[in-house]
């Protein structure tokens, strides 16, 4: 097997993971996620803490990934190829308006890229807005003249 | 899940399913030094002749997805109260925001709060508190649960 056929192999495995993942910590359905961002829970006892949790479990698994990655493995990935982790360390204004952005649509939908995609095969309507809405805000950033790659 | 009511399967269950999601994001990384960020596969699939290892990902995001809800139709649930326009325009902004700021919860969020990055700290730290100011208010003036 190429290394190209086994980098297919493993992200397809990978995105198999993740949507089973997120399936199973709850993040398919946008009112857990909307029960953790919505802060007036905290007053009337219905905060949901769930994300929160999910974090953690993530972070514990990947830190220990990326600790093994940069130590045993000086970044050599071990399909041989390039490593193509971000190094750039300057916060602008793209990056925080972005973030922000998207924080506002996370929060008026209940939905972040990931469990977006995940609920489209589920044939829900709200789904599928969504996912529409998705694709064409990145279709549109990419056609802005400013945009980088 | 609610605060008021922690189980132990109830905090269980996020946090495999976190580790999980860690778990496939290590994969990218291990294997061909890859930040496994949604919005960057997905925008970089839009763009002419994709790498097919990015089609592949969304391949398995899809069969997760139809795992799901053919075996637990319940795990997968849309946001109640929430009108469908609201969810569209949502989509376009989280759309365009994830490609600005070059990430979401997954690239930002697990993988660079991760590698302890000052960029993903700082994205994380505003999408979380906008995603915080949207509903709350939405949801102060009756717009869902």
């Amino acid at each position: 097997m190429s290394a190209d056929q086994k980098r297919t192999l493993i992200a397809g495995a990978a995105g198999l993971l993740f949507a089973l993942g997120l399936g199973l910590a709850g993040m398919t359905d946008a009112n857990v996620v909307l029960a953790f961002l919505d802060l007036g829970g905290l007053a009337d006892g219905t905060w949901d803490p769930s994300l929160a949790f999910v974090m953690v479990g993530a972070i514990a698994v990947y830190a220990s990934a990326h600790a093994l990655y940069q130590r045993r493995m000086q970044a050599q990935p071990a399909l041989g190829g390039p490593c193509r982790v971000p190094t750039n360390k300057t916060i602008d204004r793209p990056l925080i308006l972005g973030a922000v952005l998207f924080g506002l649509g996370w929060g008026a939908g209940g939905y972040c890229p990931g469990p977006g995609l995940v609920s489209v095969v589920s044939g829900a309507p709200a789904a599928i807005v969504f996912v529409i809405g998705l694709l064409a805000g990145m279709f549109l950033y990419a056609r802005k003249p400013s945009a980088r790659s | 899940m609610l605060l008021a009511q922690l189980t132990l399967a109830g905090v269980a269950a996020p946090i495999a399913g976190g580790a999980l999601i860690g778990l496939a994001a290590s994969l990218m990384l291990l294997t061909d030094g890859r930040i496994a960020g949604i919005s960057g596969i997905v925008g970089g699939s839009l763009e002419p002749r994709p790498e097919r290892w990015r089609l592949a990902f969304l391949a398995g995001i899809a069969l997760g997805g139809l795992i799901l809800s053919l075996a637990f139709p319940a795990a997968i649930a849309a946001p109640v109260g929430r009108p469908l326009a609201l969810v569209g325009l949502a989509g376009l902004v989280v759309g365009y925001g994830t490609r600005m700021g070059n990430g979401c919860t997954s690239g930002h969020g697990v993988c660079g709060l991760s590698r302890r990055s000052r960029r993903s700290f700082a994205a994380t730290l505003a999408f979380m508190a906008a995603g915080a100011v949207s509903a709350t208010l939405l949801s102060m003036i009756g717009v869902g649960s």
